[in-house]
């Protein structure tokens, strides 16, 4: 583990491991110091805004080999496996289309982070033959609720925008809704897993 | 709204606390003006005003209201009469108040007694360029609600901003710095804003800045005032509605205290970082 400065009142804490960062994002969760304004994990890192003495003072005297056990939320999303690249996934995967299918809704995922655009998440747990590179040409227009892949993450698009993910099916979930409470379907640490349906 | 001008927006000071979700904090570039122009006219300083890019607003009260317009110096007209700047007017039912355009500085604030008092998103009236989220940017013919007026403060430290045309910006060094080969020597060399500068970051035009470290980082966090650095080695300074996560290292974090400075740098000003 390593803190980095990040200006005057944040702090980034490089993690060794993806299990030291969740102990670490559930540790803090779970204690929510005072003055502590945002809580953003990445892919290997956690970003504390405010707080940051709090929460430094908290993760020296935490056993992060065994974190807080927390109850995370389980999110299953219903999935019309009809993306315009299950052709090309399967063949660069070396199996059927319904294999891909099988794999897909088979694995279980966790948010590990968010970004791109409200209620983007970053979900790990992607199996091998699934994790694939992007489209050498993004499209410039992939409508909301689409599932894709990339690298070795998967993740549903909560609004149309453009992006270069490969895409497996779509969903009618709605992934961010400023008005609902919560406002994201996915939160870091959620449980996701999908499901097949015609 | 008679006219927008070139791109008005409803701004307060924003919506911090959902990073987590890829919610940006958002809200007034200028804060140091906009919570200035809330104490002219007697409102809480997290009170939405507008954020009028060059000036150039009109509006037409339907309702007698106090109004202040802080920023850089600009000409206020009331109806036709000159009325002036950084000062609470009095505008009557029926009355016309219009911003001309300022000679330094990009951005206006109007604040006007009661708040702009359209619905809250996430706890904050503020538009969010990059996801959309808040009111749409004003259009001819929009009717704003006010909410419920407050006591004008009175006595007040009143000066426009002053928009040079070079900047020093203190910055601190991090979280990413050990990715360039001299980062403190390379920020301190001259900047100039560029015109695809907006409210997500602007970006700036320079000698790039070198690796030291080739390969892809790991998105992580950003801050605002992160100073992001793409592999063109020309950096992008992330203002209010920046992405939340970023997969570029950061050099260095511009020090909250001069962000308002930079929400009214024009395109071509020169910056020099100085890191501590």
């Amino acid at each position: 583990m390593r803190w980095r400065r990040c200006g005057e009142d944040a702090a980034l804490l490089d993690c060794d491991s993806p299990d030291q960062l969740r102990a670490a994002h559930a540790t803090v969760l779970a204690a929510r110091p005072p003055g502590v304004v945002d809580l953003v994990p990445g892919a290997r890192s956690l970003l504390v805004v405010g707080g940051v003495a709090a929460v430094r003072a908290l993760l020296e005297a935490a056993d992060l080999t065994h974190p807080p056990a927390g109850e995370p939320r389980e999110v299953t999303l219903d999935v019309r496996y009809d993306g315009q690249d299950l052709a090309l996934i399967a063949a660069d995967a070396g199996v059927s289309p319904e294999a891909v299918v099988s794999m897909h809704t088979e694995a279980g995922y966790t948010v590990a982070f968010t970004g791109f655009a409200p209620g983007f998440g970053y979900l790990t747990g992607l199996p091998a033959p699934l994790q694939q590179p992007r489209l050498e040409t993004p499209r410039t227009r992939v409508p909301a609720g689409s599932v894709g892949i990339a690298g070795e993450f998967t993740g549903v698009y909560p609004r149309e925008s453009p992006g270069g993910w490969r895409l497996l099916g779509h969903t009618s979930a709605t992934l961010f809704d400023p008005h609902a409470d919560p406002p994201a379907l996915f939160a870091p640490g959620d449980r996701v897993r999908f499901r097949s349906v015609r | 709204m008679l006219d927008p001008g070139r791109y008005a927006l409803v701004e307060d000071l924003g919506r911090p606390g959902y990073a987590h979700l890829g919610v940006a904090p958002s809200g007034a570039l200028d804060q140091v003006s906009l919570r200035l122009a809330n104490r002219l006219v007697g409102n809480a300083e997290d009170a939405a005003g507008i954020e009028a890019l060059f000036g150039g607003l009109s509006v037409r009260f339907t309702a007698a209201a106090t109004a202040a317009v802080t920023g850089p110096a600009v000409d206020v007209r009331i109806d036709s009469r000159p009325a002036g700047s950084h000062a609470p007017l009095a505008v009557r039912a029926g009355q016309t108040l219009t911003l001309g355009t300022p000679s330094a500085g990009l951005r206006c604030y109007l604040a006007v007694s009661g708040g702009i008092a359209v619905e809250p998103v996430l706890g904050s009236r503020s538009r969010d360029v990059l996801s959309g989220i808040g009111p749409s940017p004003l259009s001819r013919g929009d009717v704003l609600p006010l909410g419920t007026p407050g006591i004008p403060a009175g006595a007040d430290v009143v000066v426009p901003v002053r928009a040079p045309g070079e900047l020093v910006v203190p910055v601190t060094l991090g979280p990413r710095d050990d990715w360039f080969a001299d980062p403190a020597g390379g920020l301190s060399a001259g900047w100039t804003v560029t015109a695809e500068s907006n409210r997500v970051g602007l970006r700036l035009d320079g000698t790039p800045l070198r690796r030291a470290v080739d390969g892809e980082l790991p998105s992580e966090g950003v801050v605002t005032g992160a100073i992001q650095v793409p592999p063109s080695g020309l950096p992008v300074v992330f203002l209010a509605d920046h992405p939340t996560t970023g997969g570029y290292p950061v050099a260095a974090v511009v020090k909250t205290a001069a962000l308002s400075a930079l929400a009214q740098a024009r395109p071509g000003t020169r910056i020099r970082f100085r890191p501590s």
